[in-house]
């Protein structure tokens, strides 16, 4: 027999999404999923806005990692909440990881919560884990054709945060090109030029999230 | 079975027919067809692949996939809707007929992917 179905393949982690989306409503807290390639510098930007945030938000973080739990104790060292999961291989955070790992988190008071997702460009981009907004974080270190060869990261994210900008005088890196392109993708994209390692920049991060805060919790 | 997001996607997609299998109080999964849009970010050869691995050696061994990739369609900001050339995905930036914009473009089809019918027994 021919049994018609029209099912979506992703309907079981929307549907965690939307129970992880009620339950961040709820609570009031503002969840971000980050997002870039390996090594563009995302924990290192939570170790900088934990540090220096800390007196005004309580914040948590969700590791994903292939293998170890580095980042989680990178993070921790900064006095937030973090847990670690190890994916074993897999290529990206889903909603079920993400509700599993709370349970870790004592997410009482909680004003922001960082999911920190596998280091891929691709793959994240598919699975919602309840998240407000992606952000996408990209260096100057890698292509600056990098909105151009993967445009569902940059049309779906809220902000790109471009970090490293103080190699730019050492790297072929064409901001105007990449702000350029990741701007057609999405004309609301916001972006953050900074550097973690000097703390240029910075403070418009801040302040934006200052903003997404306060509209969370209103 | 979480390497590749292909593998996750059979996973899900395994639940559905196991689902439906019980639903219709069928026993054996002869066919599934898949509708995948040339956007949704799936490598049908990956997926072809997550299928046979996951399938092998189970009640469902056997049993077929077939993929239809849909097509992309777009709206212009100038209000044009049209369906470019290529089949990549890099359609997302195609120069629009009407008025030659390449960005910007919202997409109405394209990055759909779901199982439309099964075949069972």
């Amino acid at each position: 027999m021919e049994v018609p179905v029209i099912r979506n393949l992703l309907e079981a982690n929307d549907a965690i999404a939307r129970q992880l989306k009620e339950m961040f409503r709820a609570r009031g807290i503002l969840a971000l999923n980050l997002i870039s390639s390996p090594g563009a510098g995302k924990t290192s930007l939570l170790e900088r806005t934990l540090a220096d945030l800390k007196g005004e938000f309580a914040m948590a973080v969700i590791e994903g990692d292939l293998q170890t739990d580095n980042d989680a104790r990178r993070v921790a060292a900064t006095g937030a909440q973090a847990v670690q999961i190890n994916t074993g291989g897999g290529c990206h955070l889903d909603g079920a990881m993400v509700l599993e790992s709370l349970s870790s988190l004592n997410l009482d008071g909680l004003d922001i919560l960082f999911i920190e997702n596998v280091g891929n460009l691709v793959c994240p981009v598919e699975f919602d884990c309840g998240e407000d907004h992606k952000i996408a974080l990209l260096s100057v270190a890698e292509g600056d054709d990098k909105p151009e060869k993967y445009p569902l990261l940059f049309n779906l994210s809220t902000a790109m945060v471009l970090n490293k900008i103080d190699l730019l005088p050492y790297v072929d890196f064409d901001v105007d090109r990449a702000v350029r392109f990741a701007g057609r993708l999405n004309r609301n994209l916001l972006t953050f030029q900074v550097s973690c390692r000097t703390g240029q920049g910075l403070d418009a991060w801040y302040a934006w999230l200052r903003e997404a805060r306060k509209v969370k919790k209103a | 079975m979480r390497r590749m997001h292909e593998m996750s996607l059979v996973v899900s997609l395994l639940d559905i027919v196991r689902q439906e299998m019980e639903k219709h109080r069928a026993e054996r999964l002869v066919l599934v067809t898949l509708r995948c849009g040339v956007l949704a970010n799936v490598v049908p050869e990956a997926l072809a692949l997550a299928f046979e691995v996951q399938t092998g050696g189970t009640p469902f061994e056997g049993a077929r996939l077939e993929l239809t990739e849909e097509p992309v369609r777009l709206r212009c900001s100038c209000g044009k809707e049209f369906s470019p050339a290529a089949s990549t995905a890099a359609t997302v930036f195609s120069a629009c007929p009407g008025c030659g914009e390449e960005f910007g473009h919202l997409v109405l089809a394209g990055k759909e992917l779901y199982v439309d019918h099964l075949e069972l027994e």
